[in-house]
């Protein structure tokens, strides 16, 4: 009974403090500012207005994605094929060297054939998308677009039985999903987080847009260079993206009903205002702090994958080669998801980093092909026909990519911030589960049909 | 001698945030403020550091610490995570309070947004409750020029009793000013006195019974008016947090 009085007591008197607080607050700003009377201040509330409705809002958010991602495709193109060609030509100058001071044919294989060669693909394919996607993806962080996305999203998040600043950390997600999962920690019940955490590699990182983009760009085609190609590409990457929300969702929802049970708490969002980018800090902040770091640790990781793929598929045991020994064993498992050994051991291999499988399937087949030098999308394209893809290998590569293991990177990232192995290895386990499933499916359906 | 009460309790305190003072002439310096106000841009102006910036709230998940001089003097500087309130009703109000409280940094700079002053204030009010040694920070001052809002910056550091420094972080506007003010109340050139709220008769009443009581307990900068406060609106955090110190002056005598 005392009890009582005293909690009941002390709610009136913190009632009073922050009644005094407030008044005071409101006290001050009547004496030290002063307003002009403008009707253009009302403007920014009508855009969030349409930003965030429930009817305009998801169109907008879906129109400003998509025109960025074609930004990104057609803009890459050209870029891309100039650094391939200075790359490459730079290979034959080193190729030059080699043979001049008689090196042994192994060390050249290992450094330029495998090493170098990695690299430039890293390189040639990665750094043009990203050099027009970072600055994009920052200004509009800058200017305050991106939790109006989170708004628009919250709703969603909150009947799959998860936290709506969910979305926020999926937003950063799209950035990095190490920084996805750190950014997780705003999220204040421990069930949430957990959902936050283990969901967070459902939406592709920029390690693994160029993979989308590139793929989807093959599955398209480049026959045309037209405007229409490239909607359609872009339109192919949102369409993987949205897959990608509502899978989010969908294991959000299976993790809260089931081992993660519990209602979602509520939270209050502030939509920052709209402030005017700074042009300049946006192209030097996600060029120096995004695209160089993002390439840096590709090329990092690149360089002695490229080494170990060299080696791998030129020493050989029995006439074949350790790689075509690899892909031979992982092939039964391979097809029955719409893959092959090849892509599967690259996926592995690109555990450090995902920006590099690519890179790693296509010195693969590099390796076991004659083919010599590869100038454009279209001859990869041709490379890959010849060695037996089809569409649905383009897209279930495209579904791997976006659902499967987090890389080292996020995993060790994962293990910092819960502290536990068992949601380490679930945080593995579950998209892996969810990206072989899917597949299977699709494959499934594919045979069916054709 | 060495482990006095004083310096064991602020090295616990300290600990936490891994902050360690090399020498007397390094001042501890607090960033506090409402979420999205440009607490780590006028950090990163400051110390040189690139701490990732954004426009949207609570992108300041962990303390950011760094480093920078002037003049004499060298300052470390703590980015805490920005709240609306000091109450703790989340991890981020919490940090932020028991680092302004309990990490006693030589002067605590609170970064507010011109353009909603009112909404800012609350927290001023709360912060200037616990420590007088604070200056106030209008930050973004270029958006209120465009939404045609003023601020009388004397005016408020009249009505608050603290420095003000009006700043545009962005175009380093005003930053030299700020490194002065902090300078200036580091070295106690100018002794920040905040004009305190008057509550309610009832619980000013409690306040003068509590006060006399709680005083003798504290053994640092704490204020015990604001210790009292919080007994009254039922914190029983805080409560545990003292019990705690005193935990800790047992041990030093100990010792």
């Amino acid at each position: 009974m005392v009890d009582y009085c005293q909690i009941n007591k002390s709610d009136i008197y913190r009632d009073y403090i922050v009644t005094s607080l407030y008044k005071r607050a409101n006290e001050i700003e009547k004496a030290v500012v002063s307003y002009s009377k403008d009707k253009k201040v009302n403007i920014d509330d009508i855009i969030d207005l349409i930003l965030t409705s429930k009817l305009t809002g998801f169109p907008i958010m879906l129109l400003i994605l998509a025109f960025i991602f074609w930004l990104t495709i057609a803009g890459a193109n050209i870029p891309s094929k100039l650094l391939a060609n200075i790359l490459f030509s730079i290979e034959e100058k080193l190729s030059d060297i080699f043979i001049c001071f008689n090196a042994p044919s192994w060390l050249h294989g290992i450094l330029i054939l495998g090493m170098f060669r990695t690299a430039v693909w890293v390189i040639s394919v990665m750094l043009p998308p990203m050099a027009i996607f970072f600055p994009c993806f920052t200004l509009l962080e800058d200017l305050g677009y991106l939790p109006r996305v989170a708004f628009n999203l919250d709703r969603l998040f909150k009947k799959s039985g998860a936290h709506g600043k969910q979305s926020l950390t999926m937003a950063m997600g799209f950035g990095c999903n190490a920084a996805g999962v750190i950014s997780c920690r705003i999220i204040d019940s421990p069930r949430e987080r957990l959902i936050a955490i283990l969901t967070n590699n459902f939406v592709p990182c920029n390690g693994r847009f160029p993979t989308l983009i590139a793929i989807s760009t093959i599955l398209i085609g480049t026959a045309s260079h037209s405007f229409l190609n490239s909607f359609l590409v872009s339109g192919l990457v949102i369409i993987l993206i949205l897959l990608g929300i509502v899978v989010t969702l969908l294991v959000s929802l299976i993790a809260s009903k089931t081992f993660l049970k519990g209602t979602p708490s509520t939270f209050s969002l502030e939509l920052p205002p709209f402030r005017k980018p700074q042009i300049g800090r946006i192209i030097i902040r996600s060029i120096f702090d995004r695209t160089l770091f993002v390439l840096g640790r590709a090329v990092a990781v690149a360089l002695p994958a490229g080494a170990v793929i060299w080696l791998l598929a030129n020493i050989t045991i029995g006439d074949i080669s350790i790689l075509k020994h690899i892909a031979n064993f992982l092939d039964p498992f391979a097809l029955a998801i719409g893959l092959d050994g090849v892509i599967v051991l690259a996926f592995f291999l690109g555990l450090p980093a995902n920006e590099i499988v690519l890179p790693i399937i296509f010195m693969s087949y590099l390796s076991t092909t004659t083919m010599i030098e590869i100038e454009s999308i279209e001859q990869m394209r041709q490379l890959f026909i010849s060695n037996g893809w089809t569409s649905l290998t383009c897209l279930n590569i495209m579904l791997f990519s976006l659902l499967h293991f987090p890389c080292a990177t996020t995993l060790w990232t994962i293990k910092k911030e819960t502290q536990s192995i068992k949601w380490t290895l679930a945080s593995f386990i579950i998209p892996t589960v969810v990206a072989i499933l899917i597949c299977f499916i699709t494959k499934s359906i594919f045979s069916l049909l054709f | 001698m060495g482990l006095t009460c004083k310096s064991c309790k602020r090295k616990a305190i300290l600990d936490i945030y891994n902050i360690v003072k090399a020498n007397p002439n390094q001042m501890l310096v607090a960033l506090a403020g409402n979420p999205n106000t440009g607490k780590s841009t006028i950090f990163n102006e400051l110390t040189g550091l690139k701490q990732h910036t954004g426009n949207w709230p609570g992108k300041t998940v962990t303390n950011a610490r760094g480093y920078f001089k002037n003049k004499d003097k060298e300052f470390i500087l703590v980015d805490l995570p920005g709240t609306y309130s000091l109450f703790p009703n989340s991890v981020e109000e919490e940090v932020a309070r028991d680092f302004i409280c309990f990490g006693n940094p030589d002067v605590t700079v609170i970064v507010v947004d011109a353009t909603c002053l009112e909404r800012n204030l609350n927290l001023v009010l709360q912060i200037l409750e616990i420590t007088d040694n604070a200056i106030l920070c209008v930050n973004l001052l270029d958006e209120a020029k465009r939404k045609k809002i003023q601020v009388d910056l004397d005016r408020l550091s009249v009505e608050l009793g603290i420095p003000v420094v009006g700043t545009i972080a962005r175009d380093k506007k005003g930053l030299k000013n700020l490194k002065d003010a902090i300078y200036d109340v580091c070295v106690k050139k100018i002794i920040p006195q905040p004009k305190k709220i008057t509550y309610p008769k009832e619980i000013e009443d409690e306040l003068q019974k509590l006060i006399p009581m709680i005083t003798p307990l504290i053994t640092n900068k704490i204020n015990p008016r604001w210790i009292a406060l919080r007994m009254l609106d039922g914190d029983i955090k805080i409560l545990e947090r003292i019990s705690q110190n005193s935990y800790c002056k047992g041990a030093c005598n100990h010792g």
